[in-house]
């Protein structure tokens, strides 16, 4: 699986729908994940890729990690996959 | 019903390690604030807190209560004495039957269960120390209280996440006002500054790695601290009658639960709590000079209760005074409305209103006089103490000068 699909598996898990229901463009807000749901879903992809999200919950849109959609969740996890190696 | 009065208060805090300490910190606007030192820090990605330094269990307790005393009592004990050596009040006979304590605590022991986790789990050990349970439970401080001061009335201990000491205090001055008792001792304590207690709070994405600013629009977050603050609460007229010097009357209390989410906040719980100690003190809005806020310095709480405070107190809300000393002493959870209520009490006693520190840029959504980053001096009738929960349990308590 790549690195999207993986990611997409984790927010529609959260979400409660099929992988297929989250789309690139798919906000979170659309998608039915709250605050505390995006803090889980930060922490299921951070276990599944070994990575760790620059993310403060009292400030979401602040620093690099931008979480404004599916598309962009997944650009940022690429780059943090790539500087891990 | 019997008027309740404050006659001994008591602390330790990353501030100091007694109220003159404490409140002279809090005059002069002191960050109690540093970096974090204990085993294993270097894995936390949170690495600050107000944690007490210089504190030497060593000298203050035998090696029997050593091995008896988790940090959360030894806090306990070490504020309780200073309350009860300033309140002069003994426990004998009647008194000592129908006096009691309560208080609150989030975790209780939390660095024993650390500490023998790592032993079993870590360090592959499968024998621990025999007094582990008595050590952690939540109600340990209390006991070790009522023991060391003959205290045989109603005791026990209240655990509500971050209202847990205003619970205890509005339990304890209940009980002194219905007359059930002439005299409580009551506070909270907490101790979470360790490896496991960091790492939990960490999890959920809340905490702040550089400072607490609450009510400052460039806040980010919580910042935990540690200790525990005690007070005598005594009938008004049992404390007259014996001279003892009063430091302000408690006059009402409210609780409530928001019954909505298991962590934010919720403006109309908090503003009923607000509201209901008003009216079950009898006091008008007007009256308030100052509320010693909640304000946990995340983006949740403090815009919230910024709204309640001006649902709650209309007009006014522009014209009373409002700080978080969480920027000085940090959240101290179960334990904060304890240290917090020393605030309350040098408002009205001493006309003192500690500053909220930290203090950078104004938020619109927080645009109440927050006293930013010096103390003010100031005559103030009427003081409230403020704590909203995790779990949505909220309790706010009422000091009036006397």
């Amino acid at each position: 699986m790549s690195i999207s699909d993986r990611v997409i598996a984790i927010i529609a898990e959260q979400a409660v729908l099929e992988p297929s229901d989250v789309t690139p463009e798919s906000t979170l807000e659309e998608l039915g994940i709250d605050s505390l749901g995006l803090v889980e879903s930060i922490f299921a992809i951070e276990e599944e890729f070994d990575i760790s999200i620059p993310f403060n919950a009292n400030e979401p849109t602040a620093g690099d990690f931008d979480i404004s959609n599916v598309a962009a969740i997944i650009a940022g996890i690429e780059k943090l996959v790539a500087e891990k190696v | 019903m019997k008027r309740v009065v404050i006659t001994g208060a008591g602390t330790i805090n990353s501030l100091g390690h007694s109220v003159p300490e404490t409140l002279e910190a809090m005059r002069e606007g002191r960050c109690g604030i540093g970096e974090l030192d204990f085993r294993d820090v270097e894995r936390l990605s949170i690495r600050i807190g107000g944690q007490v330094r210089g504190f030497e269990a060593e000298g203050r307790f035998n090696r029997q209560q050593m091995t008896l005393y988790d940090r959360f009592t030894q806090f306990t004990l070490t504020a309780a004495k200073e309350a009860i050596d300033q309140s002069g009040i003994e426990f004998h006979g009647d008194l000592a039957a129908r006096s009691g304590v309560v208080l609150g605590t989030a975790g209780g022991g939390v660095s024993t269960w650390d500490d023998n986790y790592r032993s079993v789990y870590e360090d592959g050990k499968n024998r621990i120390h025999p007094f582990v349970v008595p050590k952690l439970m939540n109600n340990a401080a209390a006991s070790h209280v009522s023991m060391e001061y003959n205290l045989k009335g109603p005791s026990f201990t209240v655990s509500t996440a971050c209202a847990s000491s205003n619970h205890a205090m509005a339990l304890a001055f209940q009980m002194v006002r219905s007359g059930a008792a002439p005299a409580m001792v009551t506070g909270g304590s907490e101790s979470m500054l360790c490896f496991g207690g960091v790492k939990a709070w960490e999890g959920l994405r809340v905490m702040s790695k550089d400072a607490c600013r609450p009510f400052s629009a460039n806040r980010n977050g919580m910042v935990q601290g540690e200790g525990a603050g005690v007070f005598v609460f005594e009938d008004y007229d049992r404390a007259r009658a014996r001279g003892a010097e009063i430091l302000c009357e408690v006059v009402g209390f409210a609780m409530s639960s928001d019954a909505a989410d298991i962590v934010m906040p919720s403006k109309q719980g908090a503003a009923r709590a607000m509201a209901g100690a008003l009216a079950d003190a009898r006091i008008n809005a007007s009256e308030v000079g100052y509320i010693n806020a909640h304000g946990t310095g995340t983006a949740a709480n403090d815009k919230t209760e910024c709204a309640a405070v001006a649902d709650v107190f209309g007009r006014h809300a522009d014209h009373l005074m409002i700080s978080s000393t969480k920027s000085m002493h940090g959240h101290l959870i179960g334990g904060t409305g304890a240290v917090e209520l020393l605030a309350c009490i040098m408002a009205v006693r001493d006309g003192i209103v500690a500053p909220t520190i930290g203090y950078e840029e104004p938020d619109p959504e927080c645009a109440l006089d927050v006293v930013p980053n010096e103390a003010r001096e100031a005559m103030v009738d009427v003081a409230l103490s403020n704590a909203f929960a995790f779990g949505g349990l909220n309790a706010v308590l009422a000091l009036r000068r006397i």
